[in-house]
């Protein structure tokens, strides 16, 4: 498999699977891919989220809390995939799950769910060798992230090796929504183009149509994770569905003001 | 253009970041520059000889090493075995082993310009340690502590505000070291173009293990030099509580060519064997990846970190350093614990034998000493590396013993 964006701009949605439960996470994830969504991140939680703010920590603290485990996960994908054959799937995850469940079994059971994708929060490229083997060897494409901070031979480097998108991340700090797209966005995908064709996501801190009008100028897709777990939180399990359809709906809403860029 | 992105890669021969298959460097994108960075201006002090008079004159004149090595008569008479010999790391400024890191690593962030400084605690020892050197060198400083920790180890938390830090609770997960390290590194991520992260065991991803052990070497160095001096021939064990490990790797590490000498670390037994009683990962921990780093780590089946229990909370995490993992599958130290209960009972047995106070982690290794001494011969010798004094667990003590009038 491999992931395509149908629109422009491109919107992935993130999703911490397991809150509220997993029966909810499939309805949600069905509503967000008829409302638009191009490419969905399946966030598998763990106990010790430490790239995350405060909404995706009580997320993925309430979902561990349920069990949700790494096989959950993957038959939500397996199920997703047979309902909605033409979206992007990515397992989204810290390290330590893959690492338990084996990196061989681990990407075995991702290609065998239908899985396209994989992004690890904590794995940088140095560290990657045997996992891109391993997902290699079970055609999954590896997503790497790439952040303000990393000088332009890492971004070279991580361009080498990632497939499908890259992440590139709008600012210096954890997932969580802000006020307006940083201006590290746009000077940190301007450096990416140069050393790669792939299509560029960008994401922390986006969470309304007018980022995404924003992000649209000069990226290729946008990230939305925090502000949909959220709006999750808020609503009952329920309504949840509905909620997050109509919201993802609206991310691609024409916006009159472009000056949201700060 | 930032100024992290000007920084060459350095090569990764500089320090080593794994000790066999463990360590390594497990972070967000985000803090890759900085670790870089980290390992560039660390390397540069190695080479400076300036930096190392420095530190040197402060380890001296301000912390106050070289510590005694002393003879422990009483404890050994009362044990009739093996003699056993006290590193007394507990009578340096601040009241433990972790200033020796905190000076190396202030003087480090100065030469990079942060005048930023976050650290996390559990005990607090660190935290007290981290803002000393703050005080002393004009540096902000921020001290995340876990609101459990807070409570158990309330009067360190009056000292760091009194040094003019700010303690942040953390209240998420277990409200321990593991949930104060998660947040500190959040706000690395955070500001990670002005702050330095002071990082207070040997754990966390490269160079960290290899950079604060370094600083704690001098334990070791010194140890072995006095009782050269003081017996004419090495220990026949050198042991030493071990939560991140920080104290015992600096004990142990001058010792390592040594294949006479046993190095023993000793974790935390607490309450009991089952998942969540204890901070034993080498008993009930197997590989993964916590916090930047790859070792032993306390964990369910599906990969999520388990929560651990100690009396001491400087001991209570659920990782170890690399470096501890593979001295421990290497075979050249072994690793042992000590329960809740064999640590409160051997903290009186030294405190009414030396009148030495240790600290409740400090009392484990104390407590492995008091159990394989007697049966040891008489001209064996123990070194004990008494890592810190026990002045901040009166509270605990005063509960756990139920001391009359406390």
């Amino acid at each position: 498999m491999a992931i395509h964006f149908h629109n422009q701009p491109g919107l992935v949605v993130y999703l911490t699977i397991g809150d509220p439960d997993l029966a909810t996470s499939k309805r949600i994830a069905l509503a967000a891919i008829d409302a638009g969504a191009d490419v969905l991140e399946l966030g598998v939680p763990f106990s010790d989220p430490l790239a995350d703010g405060p909404v995706i920590q009580r997320a993925s603290e309430r979902a561990v809390h349920n069990g949700t485990s790494m096989e959950d996960v993957l038959a939500l994908a397996s199920s997703l995939r047979k309902e909605r054959p033409s979206v992007g799937l990515v397992i989204f995850s810290y390290l330590n799950p893959i690492l338990r469940m084996g990196m061989e079994s681990f990407a075995a059971a991702a290609e065998k769910a239908g899985v396209d994708a994989v992004l690890v929060t904590d794995l940088t490229v140095e560290e990657s060798e045997e996992y891109r083997a391993a997902l290699r060897k079970h055609r999954l494409q590896p997503i790497f992230l790439a952040a303000p901070t990393s000088p332009d031979d890492r971004l070279a480097r991580i361009a080498e090796v990632s497939e499908g998108f890259i992440y590139a991340i709008s600012r210096v700090g954890i997932t969580g929504a802000q006020q307006q797209v940083a201006g590290d966005a746009r000077e940190l995908v301007t450096r990416l183009r140069r050393y790669t064709k792939l299509p560029i996501a960008l994401g922390f801190g986006i969470s309304n149509a007018a980022h995404v009008a924003v992000v649209a100028e000069y990226a290729d897709a946008a990230v939305v994770g925090s502000a949909i777990v959220a709006l999750i939180e808020q609503s009952s399990a329920q309504e949840a569905p509905t909620a997050v359809g109509k919201f993802i709906a609206a991310l691609r809403t024409p916006v009159a003001s472009k000056s949201a860029v700060s | 253009m930032i100024d992290e992105t000007v920084k060459e890669m350095p090569s990764s021969a500089t320090v080593p970041g794994r000790f066999d298959a463990y360590g390594g460097r497990y972070v967000p994108e985000t803090l890759m520059a900085a670790l870089q960075e980290l390992e560039v201006a660390y390397a540069d002090a190695q080479r400076d000889p300036a930096f190392a008079s420095e530190l040197s004159t402060l380890l001296h004149h301000y912390a106050g090493r070289p510590t005694p090595l002393y003879f422990a008569s009483r404890l050994t008479e009362s044990l009739g075995g093996a003699k056993i010999y006290l590193k007394r790391e507990d009578l340096l400024h601040t009241g433990a082993h972790k200033i020796n890191n905190c000076l190396g690593q202030g003087l480090l962030a100065r030469r990079m310009g942060k005048r930023r400084i976050i650290a996390e605690t559990g005990a607090g020892q660190h935290g007290v340690a981290t803002a000393t050197v703050c005080a002393l060198f004009g540096m902000e400083c921020i001290v995340y502590m876990g609101q459990e920790d807070m409570r158990r180890q309330e009067l360190n938390v009056y000292r760091m505000r009194l040094l003019g830090a700010e303690v942040r609770g953390v209240s998420a997960g277990s409200a321990t070291l593991k949930d104060a390290i998660n947040e500190a590194m959040r706000d690395w991520v955070v500001n990670v173009r002005t702050t330095h992260y002071l990082l207070g065991s040997v754990l966390g991803a490269h160079p960290y293990p290899t950079m604060v052990r370094n600083f704690h070497r001098v334990i070791g160095i010194e140890a072995r030099q006095q009782m050269l001096e003081m017996e004419g021939r090495l220990p026949n064990a050198v042991l030493a509580c071990v939560g991140g490990g920080s104290n015992a790797i600096g004990a142990f590490y001058e010792f390592i060519p040594d294949k006479n000498v046993r190095l023993i670390g000793v974790e935390a037994g607490g309450r009991g064997s089952a998942l969540g009683d204890h901070a034993a990962r080498f008993q009930g921990g197997s590989p993964g990846v916590l916090q930047g780093t790859y070792s032993y780590v306390l964990q369910d089946d599906a990969g999520q970190i388990s929560n651990t229990h100690s009396v001491s909370a400087g001991l209570d995490y659920a990782s170890v350093g690399p470096e501890h993992a593979a001295l421990h599958d290497s075979g050249r130290a072994e690793y042992v614990s000590a329960s809740d209960d064999a640590a409160l009972q051997a903290t009186v047995r030294l405190a009414r034998t030396e009148g030495i106070l240790p600290a409740l982690e400090s009392a484990h290794a104390v407590a492995e000493a008091v159990r394989i001494a007697p049966a040891m011969d008489r001209n064996d010798i123990l070194l004990i590396n008494v890592s810190g004094r026990g002045d901040k667990d009166m509270g605990i003590l005063a509960r756990e013993l139920k001391l009359q009038g406390a």
